[in-house]
């Protein structure tokens, strides 16, 4: 496994790119961590495909450089890279049996058939295959073959990186909940470097120790899933990690106060935010209704999303959302909306602004 | 005006694709048929529609017989997961193109488009070609055109599938309300749980080509009939506990064992499926009453908010989802809790024996 290094990385596809927006890939500088799992997530045509294509070596960047473990890899083949892939689509040689599948990596590198015999063991139980084993892949299941795709990324422990290309999409959802905590379970224990390819939040959060958001062609945040949810650096983080997204106000931020919709909310920290636009940012988890408690709101209506409620809500002309607990009683009589003052976030010209001399209650990461 | 359908099955070279099925749909209403892939969704919206002719039972539109009626004949409108518009027509024609065919004339035609239209919020965009549109306003437009017929049964068969997650949140709060202005009878197939909870209306669980409940959605989720139709409306998937009831006792597990739970008081000694949902697996005791399980802690999955927990207990394997941020270190020993209160009882062939009491209230 390695550790990846992004230098001064760009990509166009233009031949002479004249300004940011001719750019896919915005110039990138970063250090992926050897051994840790990454998801890169944002939605279609914001360039996490273009970055995973440079990593696998599919494309040359038209700047900078990627090296694994302090080697330049940037002209380097595919072939060449020692990684693995797994597509969205099942590939899988039909003709083949599930262990012949299974085995093709390693015999194409001339391992030790000992060796090969007790690693694709290894690998079927991890899949749930085992019994399968003799079986020719024709006439397998989607999701089976998928299976079988996984197992054969995973199947080399010399790779330099695992790299998923939305994998799970031709999956059941039911299914999805036990692929994705194989792979989990997997990194766990073997430690390998992914990076893991989704537009699905849910599968971002839950596979990756830090998720990559990308958002027109640039990385806006690179965080634990904690981050993203408690400290979103930008609102489109706001807007895409959360369902429903963060909520946003235009406000005039002084010191430990915000104005917003003519009412004065406190902040948990002093601020002194710079930019053309300032608003605050609180996600649903943080908004509670109540009567005559701050911010007047009106209640549109309620959803039932079984395990808690969607509260469907009208601030001054603006849509607003809350979302309450299964089990939690709504007013009687609810006429306005208040905040948990740590679930407030500031920004300016839609990036996040830090406290002022340092927070005093920004939680420990 | 009604769909009813009674005892309509179908079979496919022997074998059966729907079991003999009654289902009766009424006028503005949103109806949800909720099931896994091969469920039988796509294969009894098909018959509904028209597109296929049952093996036995009878289709009624509004009280007359329309079992071998064409498609062609019927009023019906059905968008499927591959978006389909035509390439070369602008948006407008695209919508427009059903009523031509119809041979409504061109100022009425022009006027459902734009009332349409703008319904999707496609109004600015009726010049453009599909392949210049976002895949949610492509999307948008195929559910245009299946609407502007103003037929009375329009069948969605996983119309959001393909889209990018923000996307279907999008669409999926438009809907309910796009089907209100219509008035038609709504039919939306998905295999997602929490798709059908905020769609609302009605919801059809399908397992196996088996209708396993019908009723308002919100209450087929809370008092499911059966352990498979809990099953099928849980995501993650409902947890199960086998246990053995004998005299005043309850016993599961490795040798635990504890006074029987009100809900099986009056039931048969034997044995039973405890079922819950992974969001009322709790790691602390909030109530005396709560139930103690020693499980092995196999994953953790943070979403952020929340965490997902993956347990195993004997030969079970849970799912638990609990609040906050949980660093909890996988492979260890971990006691969970859970309130009686939200325990299901199924008996061993899978039939609801009680349901979870603080459903009963809800």
């Amino acid at each position: 496994m390695a550790k990846i290094t992004l230098d001064n990385l760009a990509h166009s596809y233009l031949k002479a790119p004249k300004s940011d927006a001719d750019y896919a890939l915005k110039e990138l500088n970063h250090d992926w961590a050897d051994g840790e799992a990454y998801a890169l997530l944002g939605a279609s045509g914001c360039g996490k495909s273009t970055l995973l294509n440079i990593i696998s070596g599919l494309l040359q960047p038209s700047q900078g450089r990627i090296l694994f473990d302090d080697v330049d890899v940037t002209q380097a083949p595919t072939a060449a890279r020692n990684i693995a892939q797994v597509f969205q689509f099942p590939v899988v040689y039909d003709t083949m049996t599930v262990h012949d599948n299974l085995a093709f990596p390693l015999r194409n590198r001339g391992a030790d058939p000992a060796y090969v015999a007790q690693r694709v063991q290894d690998i079927a139980a991890m899949i749930g295959m085992q019994d399968r084993l003799r079986q020719k892949a024709r006439g397998l299941t989607a999701d089976a073959k998928q299976k079988i795709s996984l197992g054969r990324g995973m199947v080399r422990e010399d790779v330099n990186a695992l790299l998923f290309d939305e994998p799970l999409t031709v999956i059941d959802p039911h299914m999805k909940w036990e692929l994705r905590t194989q792979l989990k379970q997997l990194h766990h224990d073997f430690g390998h470097t992914m990076i893991y390819v989704t537009h699905d939040q849910t599968e971002a959060l839950t596979f990756a120790d830090k998720v990559v958001v990308m958002h027109d062609g640039r990385v806006v945040q690179i965080g634990t899933p904690q981050d993203l949810f408690e400290q979103p650096a930008h609102t489109f983080v706001g807007y895409f990690i959360g369902s429903p997204g963060m909520n946003l106000f235009d406000a005039e931020v002084t010191g430990r106060t915000a104005r917003i919709a003519g009412v004065t909310v406190d902040l948990p920290n002093t601020y002194a935010p710079r930019g053309k636009r300032v608003q605050i940012g609180v996600r649903p988890e943080f908004v509670h209704l109540g009567t005559g408690c701050g911010i007047p709101a009106r209640l549109l209506r309620v959803e039932d999303v079984g395990r808690h409620r969607i509260l469907r809500l009208e601030v001054a002309g603006q849509p607003v959302n809350a979302i309450a607990s299964e089990a939690a009683e709504l007013p009687a009589v609810p006429d306005s909306i208040r905040f948990d003052p740590e679930g407030i976030n500031v920004y300016a010209d839609d990036w996040r602004v830090a406290p002022e001399g340092g927070a005093t209650t920004e939680r420990a990461a | 005006m009604s769909l009813i359908l009674e005892r309509v099955s179908k079979v496919v070279e022997g074998q059966t694709h729907i079991q003999p099925t009654d289902l009766e749909l009424s006028k503005g209403t949103m109806n949800v048929l909720l099931g896994p892939t091969l469920a039988g969704k796509t294969s009894l919206m098909r018959l509904m529609a028209g597109l296929d002719v049952p093996a036995t039972g009878r289709i009624l539109w509004n009280g007359a017989d329309v079992t071998g009626m064409r498609v062609q004949d019927r009023k019906v409108a059905m968008v499927y997961q591959q978006f389909i518009n035509y390439p070369s027509m602008t948006v407008y024609d695209n919508i427009a193109s059903p009523m031509r065919l119809m041979g409504i004339d061109a100022a009425e035609i022009d006027r459902r488009v734009r009332a349409t239209a703008d319904m999707m919020k496609l109004g600015e965009m009726l010049q453009r070609k599909p392949l210049e549109l976002s895949g949610g306003q492509q999307q948008r437009c195929a559910l245009a055109r299946a609407l502007v017929k103003n037929a009375g049964l329009v069948l969605l068969d996983e119309p959001l599938a393909n889209l990018d997650y923000k996307l279907r949140e999008e669409l999926r709060a438009e809907i309910p309300r796009i089907f209100e202005e219509s008035g038609a009878i709504f039919v939306y197939a998905t295999t997602e749980p929490e798709e059908a909870l905020l769609l609302g209306g009605n919801t059809a669980t399908l397992w196996e080509g088996r209708v396993t409940q019908f009723g308002p959605t919100p209450s087929v989720y809370r008092r499911p009939v059966d352990a498979t139709t809990a099953r099928v409306f849980s995501d993650p998937p409902m947890n199960f506990l086998t246990l053995r009831k004998k005299g005043g006792r309850m016993l599961f597990g490795d040798k635990q064992d504890m006074p029987v739970l009100d809900a099986l008081t009056n039931q048969p000694d034997g044995t039973y499926l405890a079922g819950f949902r992974p969001n009322h697996v709790e790691l602390e005791r909030k109530r005396a009453a709560a139930m103690q399980f020693d499980t092995i802690l196999n994953v953790t999955e943070i979403t952020g908010s929340e965490t997902f927990v993956h347990l195993g207990y004997g030969g079970e394997r849970w799912v638990g989802l609990v609040h906050g941020i949980r660093n909890l270190k996988p492979g260890q020993p971990l006691a969970v809790y859970l309130d009686p209160a939200h325990i299901y009882f199924f008996a061993q062939d899978g039939t609801l024996v009680s349901a979870a009491p603080y459903a009963k209230a809800a």
